[in-house]
């Protein structure tokens, strides 16, 4: 357990030595949402009803922008060799890596999208809903996420491939994400939806260190 | 306490690219013992390695550890082995010392300040204990990484191409750490295009690819 | 006896002799099924009351998007064995399947769209199946394209297999939200699965139809992995003494 939080407490070291990369991500997710009104012109209605589409899918993009870089310096200076023969489970050090991936790159979208929905005249309850929506559904990402990470880990090419792989095990978060916002503004109630959202979580909370850490092996043969 | 067999090989094969590097190889390291592997550029010392230390899974043949295969005992191999490959496996945003505090946490080993310390300093680093390591040079970065030979437990040295980039000064302090190594009971593996002479054990070299 | 008789054939040598012989008459098996397929639908079926004569393309769309789905789970199967067992064949199974399944994915949604123009006037409505369909799709081409990023056979075989079974894994899940999706947003949900009732021509049709895509997918597969064990094994000794490769001597 030590081995997990020293490689947690590691990595957010490292990025906030550094921060260059968790803001690129920020920004992006700004930028993106700004883009928005831009292209569909700024009426309010209009805006109201593609917030949280846009809002999800642009967490979804800056998620993958940040994802590309997960395993890759690890594995570059030689660190992922020492953890995969360090004789800790490899499986408790991935938890380490998406639980840092998702402190750095998650949860500043989830505290930044709320503003954002702002943006987009979303009401109060809608902006709750949007931010428990994401703070649920981010980890989920990093998760899946991850996998993909590992999988293309030292390719060329890597970072489009792996939004290739990534981006249709990204559709059920995304429906049920931003769909849970849409139902609110239908008056249909988000509790379904976040409760989807958390059983996505706990299975691939489940599954994915485990399947990702099986991707690691095989990237490092 | 049953005397430990150290490190075997039984019918190792490895192939890349197509081509067979080596086949039917048997190796074998007692404690008190090094191996210094020689062979021309690509002649898969490299690849020796990594499958001795279990990062690559050999299609042929076995590694085996006290008389168990690798693939089974595997907990107990790794924590009494060390391997130090051509990365260094330092972060480069980190001092010496919280690099080899993160090695000792990922290993299991318990965290004693003053032993890192002193560590560094054999290794000629006084000074730079605390300084990140980007703005060490690629020497100075190599010294770190040998610094954990110092500080871990492990029985068993994987060591790939170790002299690169030392100084004569800093050669002599890893041959120093090799020959105590040795002489208490432990195994070292390594490769080197130089000539290395350690003192003390019993140093037997292999040479792969074509003589 | 059956327990050697697969290791035995897991061999690529022997599987090579094993595929070379059983390709051509499946091939050709496959052709006839499609042939009696094609006439039970477009000559013997009658024609449907409300949808006329341009219903007759679910005897294509139906057969090839069974065949994706079920391509798919074969790849995720081949790809627990490669995993599992380390087995060299499996991961040439799961390479050589996956073209043919991502065409047929490719051939659901042509044809799901030609039989949605005239229906419903429109050439693509977000039907649950169809998008589902679409998702499986990019899973094969992700599949596909990261198979041919990697280098070294081996980590592209592993890495595709676990591919495989994630992509799998998460099939039922992608349609379920698919279709949890187009209930909630679609007021009069158009589906393009509620079939008409069948009458036992059309059922035949559909079944001989599967069957002839069935059997062209094991030939196919069986030629393609011929392929794939010449690319790989091509420094061994029983390679360079096939007769193929060998034209001017005696067998």
């Amino acid at each position: 357990m030590s081995a997990l939080w020293s490689l947690l407490r590691r990595d957010l070291l490292l990025a906030l030595r550094r921060p260059s990369e968790v803001l690129t991500v920020v920004f992006f997710f700004v930028v993106v949402a700004a883009l928005f009104p831009l292209a569909v012109g700024p009426e309010r209605a209009t805006l109201r009803m593609l917030a949280p589409g846009v809002l999800w899918v642009g967490a979804l993009l800056a998620s993958l922008l940040a994802l590309n870089r997960l395993f890759e310096a690890d594995h570059h200076d030689g660190t992922l060799e020492q953890m995969l023969l360090s004789g800790t489970p490899l499986t408790l050090l991935v938890v380490a890596k998406i639980a840092a991936h998702w402190v750095l790159c998650g949860l500043p979208l989830v505290l930044l999208a709320p503003l954002l929905g702002v943006l987009f005249d979303l009401s109060g309850d809608a902006l709750g809903v949007l931010a428990l929506s994401l703070l649920i559904g981010t980890p989920v990402l990093s998760c899946i996420g991850a996998i993909g990470a590992a999988l293309t880990l030292g390719l060329r090419g890597g970072g489009v491939l792996l939004a290739l792989l990534v981006l249709p095990l990204f559709v059920p978060v995304l429906v049920f994400g931003a769909g849970a916002v849409e139902a609110l503004a239908a008056g249909l109630g988000s509790g379904a939806h976040l409760s989807i959202l958390m059983a996505l979580l706990l299975l691939s909370g489940l599954f994915s260190p485990w399947a990702c850490a099986q991707a690691l092996r095989i990237a490092l043969e | 306490m049953l005397p430990h067999t150290g490190l075997e090989t039984r019918d190792l094969a490895c192939e890349r690219g197509g081509k067979t590097l080596f086949e039917g190889l048997n190796l074998s390291v007692s404690p008190g013992q090094s191996l210094h592997l020689q062979g021309d550029n690509g002649s898969g010392k490299t690849s020796l390695l990594r499958l001795l230390c279990g990062l690559a899974v050999p299609l042929v043949g076995q590694v085996l550890w006290a008389g168990q295969p690798t693939t089974q005992a595997r907990e107990d191999f790794l924590r009494d082995m060390l391997y130090l490959g051509h990365a260094l496996a330092l972060k480069e945003g980190l001092s010496a010392l919280e690099n080899l505090q993160f090695a000792a946490a990922l290993s299991g080993q318990p965290w004693v300040p003053d032993a890192a310390v002193q560590a560094l300093h054999q290794m000629g680093l006084r000074g730079r204990e605390h300084l990140p390591l980007q703005i060490l040079s690629q020497g100075q970065k190599r010294r770190v990484a040998l610094a954990r030979l110092g500080l871990s437990p492990a029985r068993l040295w994987l060591l790939d191409e170790p002299f690169v980039a030392l100084d004569s000064a800093a050669c002599g302090v890893l041959q120093g750490l090799m020959q105590t190594h040795v002489a208490r009971g432990g195994m070292v593996v390594f490769t080197s295009h130089q000539a290395v002479n350690l003192a003390s054990g019993d140093n037997r070299s292999h040479r792969l690819g074509r003589a | 006896m059956r327990r050697i008789a697969w290791t035995h054939y897991a061999a690529p040598q022997t599987f090579y002799g094993l595929a070379g012989v059983c390709w051509k008459p499946l091939a050709l098996l496959a052709l006839a099924l499609a042939l009696a397929g094609m006439w039970v639908g477009f000559m013997v079926a009658p024609a449907d009351a409300q949808q006329g004569e341009g219903y007759r393309i679910i005897f294509v769309h139906v057969p090839v998007s069974w065949m994706s789905m079920i391509i798919y789970l074969a790849m995720a199967f081949w790809g627990v064995v490669c995993l599992v067992f380390r087995a060299r064949m499996a991961g040439m199974l799961s390479q050589a399947l996956a073209p043919t399944g991502a065409l047929f994915a490719f051939l659901s949604l042509w044809t799901g769209a030609l039989w949605g123009k005239p229906m419903w006037g429109a050439w693509w409505v977000w039907d649950a199946r169809l998008t589902s369909e679409l998702i499986l799709f990019f899973l094969y081409i992700g599949f596909i394209a990261l198979t041919s990023a990697i280098q070294d056979p081996r980590r592209a075989d592993r890495a595709g297999a676990l591919v495989a079974i994630v992509g799998a894994v998460n099939v039922p899940i992608i349609y379920f939200s698919v279709k949890w999706w187009n209930t909630l947003h679609q007021g009069a949900s158009v589906s393009l699965t509620r079939s008409p009732s069948m009458a036992q021509t059309m059922l035949w049709g559909m079944l001989l139809m599967a069957l002839a895509c069935w059997v062209y997918t094991v030939a196919i597969v069986l030629y393609r992995t011929r392929s794939l064990i010449l690319q790989r094994e091509r420094h061994a000794d029983w390679v360079a003494q096939l007769p193929e490769l060998n034209p001017g001597l005696r067998p």
